[in-house]
């Protein structure tokens, strides 16, 4: 194998990969989320790692950077097998994380941020000057430029990220793990990630890219592995592998990539977004006089980068956040301001963003969320007493319809996985049977077999006339999935497309360059 | 007396007042800015009280019961990290037990010991700090307005109080100019941060804990051996709490800190000298409302009147790694 690389790239490739994981494992409480895996990863390469949401990519990077404590196994970095017993150990021995929850401290400055830990003396003062020196030379070099002294929290999350990136080339990482890092980014802002992972690897560093996105696989990894269910189950190179390919070994079957929809037929208007605006807790107006409408029988999509005002449009149409002005108007009727049970009465279903915070209480038991929020309904009982066995017969029904798994409504809803999770999320507001529905972030965190049954729900409600609003921060799900789209921008709609228009064109309205 | 004489008065018991409180509030301000919350600062201070005091009685020397207090505060906060750090318990219930066992046990020990229904026996003079009187008070005297000021209000005070103020920006510096305070503010906000930067989190938040059962113990010594010359059961009556809400209402701030911790000790020698007189036109208030005032005022700076207090984020939360 490492004549191959010696062929294909003329730099000096010593005889051990960079890193070789052998037989690790772990697990946590009766979770296996690593079932001994080997793994090796060639020194000045770009090793990407894929695998459905809880396939383990997580775990196994925080065990290589010392951040878990493997069960058992063995890791060799540059060929020594090494014990790495806390992230000070991985640091030393030149591995950088970018987790994929920044572990940033969001009041400090860059600077300091970057320093923690690695402050070069007891005084502040002693490191200052060297610091600002050395982020000044990274930032020729690779073209990251923060403001050194700008607060964490005031930065957009593509600029926190790269204060993650410089953390770890502060600390002069020959490996470089990054797990799931353009979630947050716009297609730009991730061309420009991929542009720096790249110099890093002509530079002679080792690059480990976890990502769900197998088109950016494609784009710029030289190898690729894949993990299912807490195993490894192949290593490819990537110039001979295909995107279908690596979607059937993610989730051990076909699955289809696209959606397959008809031709849209848009009846009368049943939703109407007039001059809204809304603020946030802290009075920031983060929906800016927005006005649109959206018709029967079609899905209007909301494209935009995380945090340009899309969870407060969705809260404030979900009845959770009062706007600050505007109307909103529900087949006719005024519903600015009513609260979620009036405007469920009325035939608005809505699919929270964050199922975690907003759509499910996870130490219930399945059957209990699959009510939440309906269960002052005559069906599920009288006065104060619920009738659990309605309630538990109906969880069952649709567990059966909508595949989700295990099949148990009395399991504990925090067991299910993520994709599982949403699935009963799903069900519940769909087989409501509303007039229009709102959906935030429809899969994120599924994995693509849930995916794909997701988005089919999604184009049958709006085959059978529903009104249908989509918000989602996945552009390839806005696409495959609206008849129109909207782009958001600093909490504004800054033009519309259908979803015939590139993605190139939308990224750029994202980024608030073009209209 | 007029009115400049019973001011001069008021400030001077102010500054008395307060020092508890000061050492109280930066002991909280360490352990809270690395993330775990006291509540158990007041049992600490109760407990370095009885200490010092003991110490200082058996050996007639301040300064070793001033390091007896210290002691016994450093272990009540040594529990304290072991049940909430090493243990990950509950901060607040750990912190409650604490008081309750410093309460009892003060009294019990004291009248085990020395039999005077809890108390510890009187201390000679040179076994406590006594006032210290600074340079030129005999030249300020004469000056109008200052000179009472220096006098009664500045010098006078015993070695604890100028320790205290010392602290103050002593603490400032620690916290925002060595790696120590970076490291412990940052644990306070993000341990992830602090974990993955290669720091071991739960050394750090010992040694915040340290750092605050270490000034717990000048508040219990001052109390002691310093304001009095015994121990006295439950002597930080709620001292330990107003600390609490003055490390609040500083918004987790050094400086802040001691103004608050000053008004409320003003708030104190006001109720003090109120006892017992009439308020023109309303007639006797009584002393509760004045010793209400610093919850009350916390309480509206909670309520956002007065801003909004973030405590550090990570606070009262133990960290784990497990979901
Ligand atoms: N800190 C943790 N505590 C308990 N369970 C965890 C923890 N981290 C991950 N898991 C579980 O381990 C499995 C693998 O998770 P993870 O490595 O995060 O997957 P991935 O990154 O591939 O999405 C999941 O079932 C997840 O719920
Ligand atoms: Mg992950």
């Amino acid at each position: 194998m490492s004549g191959f690389r010696n062929k294909e790239r003329r730099r000096r490739v010593s005889q051990h990969p960079a890193i070789e994981l052998v037989g690790i494992d772990k697990s946590f409480g009766t979770v296996h989320a690593n079932k001994n895996i080997n793994l090796k990863v060639e020194k000045g390469t770009i090793h990407g790692i894929i695998g459905e949401n809880g396939a383990g990519k997580s775990t196994l990077m925080s065990i290589l950077y010392g951040f878990y404590q493997a069960d058992g196994g063995e890791i060799r970095i540059d060929g020594k097998p090494l014990t790495i017993r806390d992230s000070q150990a991985a640091i030393s021995a030149g591995i950088g994380m970018v987790h994929q929850h920044f572990m940033l401290v969001e009041n400090f400055t860059v600077l300091e941020n970057i320093m923690l830990g690695a402050e070069g003396g007891q005084l502040l003062a002693k490191g200052v000057s060297g610091a600002r020196k050395e982020l000044k030379r990274l930032e020729t070099d690779y073209g990251l430029d923060v403001d050194p002294d700008a607060i964490i929290e005031d930065l957009p999350v593509g600029k926190q990220q790269r204060v993650e990136i410089l953390k770890a080339l502060y600390r002069s990482a020959d490996i470089l793990i990054l797990d799931e890092p353009t979630g947050v980014l716009t297609p730009a802002e991730a061309d420009h990630l991929f542009k720096v992972l790249k110099v890093l690897r002509d530079q002679g560093k080792t690059v480990i890219l976890i990502t769900h996105k197998l088109r950016e696989i494609m784009a710029i990894t030289d190898e690729v592995s894949v993990m299912r269910r807490g195993e490894m189950v192949a290593t490819r190179k990537t110039a001979e592998t295909t995107v279908e390919e690596l979607a059937e070994l993610m989730v051990g079957r076909r699955v289809l990539l696209r959606v397959e929809k008809g031709e849209a037929k848009p009846g009368k208007v049943l939703m109407s977004v007039k001059n809204l605006t809304v603020k946030d807790s802290r009075g920031v107006t983060m929906v800016d006089d927005v006005s649109f409408e959206v018709r029967e029988g079609e899905i209007v999509g909301i494209a935009g980068v995380a945090g340009n005002g899309q969870s407060e449009l969705l809260e404030a149409l979900a009845g959770i956040r009062k706007p600050a002005s505007g109307e909103i108007l529900l087949d006719g009727k005024p519903i600015a301001g009513a609260d979620p049970a009036r405007l469920r009465a009325l035939g608005l279903a809505h699919i929270p963003e964050d199922r975690h915070h907003m759509g499910l209480v996870l130490k219930f038991e399945e059957y209990e969320n699959a009510v939440l929020g309906y269960h002052r309904d005559p069906r599920y009982g009288r006065g104060a007493l619920l009738d659990l066995k309605a309630i538990r017969a109906e969880a069952a029904e649709k567990i059966e319809k909508y595949d989700i798994r295990p099949p148990n409504p009395r399991l504990k809803t925090a067991n299910f996985s993520g994709g599982n999770q949403q699935k009963i999320v799903v069900a519940r507001e769909i087989e409501r049977d509303p007039k229009a529905l709102i959906i935030g972030q429809p899969t994120r965190g599924v994995d693509i077999g849930a995916i794909e049954f997701i988005h089919r729900r999604i184009v049958e409600m709006r085959d059978a006339g529903k009104a249908i609003l989509l918000v989602s921060v996945e552009l390839d799900e806005i696409r495959s999935l609206s008849d129109r789209i909207l782009v958001m921008f600093a909490g504004k709609v800054v033009g519309e497309k259908t979803a015939e228009a590139g993605e190139q064109t939308l990224g750029l309205m994202m980024a608030g360059i073009a209209a | 007396m007029d009115y400049f004489d019973i001011l001069v008065s008021i400030l001077g018991s102010t500054i008395r007042l307060s020092i508890p409180l000061l050492f109280t509030a930066l002991a909280g301000l360490f352990s809270e800015r690395a993330g775990i919350f006291d509540i158990g600062l007041e049992g600490k201070m109760l407990a370095a009280a009885f200490a010092s005091a003991c110490v200082a009685y058996l050996t007639g020397n301040p300064w070793l019961g001033l390091l007896g207090g210290i002691a016994v505060s450093i272990v009540f906060s040594l529990i304290h990290g072991f049940a909430s750090i090493t243990n990950r318990g509950n901060q607040i219930v750990s912190g409650v037990a604490l008081n309750f066992v410093a309460a009892g046990l003060t009294i019990v020990l004291g009248q085990a010991w020395f039999s005077q229904g809890g108390r510890t026996p009187q201390l000679a003079g040179e076994a406590r700090f006594s006032p210290i009187t600074l340079p030129g008070v005999d030249l300020m005297r004469d000056v109008p307005v200052l000179g009472p000021l220096y006098v009664n209000v500045i010098s006078g005070n015993n070695i604890l109080t100028y320790l205290a103020f010392a602290a103050v920006p002593l603490s400032w510096w620690v916290l925002f100019r060595t790696r120590f305070g970076l490291r412990l503010r940052a644990v306070g906000e993000n341990p992830g941060a602090v974990d993955t930067a290669g720091i071991s989190v739960t050394w750090l938040r010992y040694r915040a804990v340290i750092v605050a059962g270490f000034l717990c113990g000048f508040a219990g010594a001052y109390l002691s051996i310093a304001q009095s010359a015994a121990f006295i059961k439950d002597m930080s009556a709620g001292k330990g709490y107003i600390a609490l809400a003055a490390l609040i209402f500083a918004k987790w701030k050094p400086v802040p800190v001691m103004f608050a911790c000053l008004l409320f000790g003003f708030l104190d020698a006001f109720a003090n000298f109120m006892q017992g007189k009439a308020v023109p036109g309303i007639g006797e208030v009584p002393v509760q409302i004045f010793q209400a005032m610093p919850y009350v005022l916390t309480c509206i700076l909670l309520a956002g009147f007065i801003g909004i207090a973030h405590p550090p984020k990570a606070g009262g939360v133990p960290y784990t790694k497990e979901r």
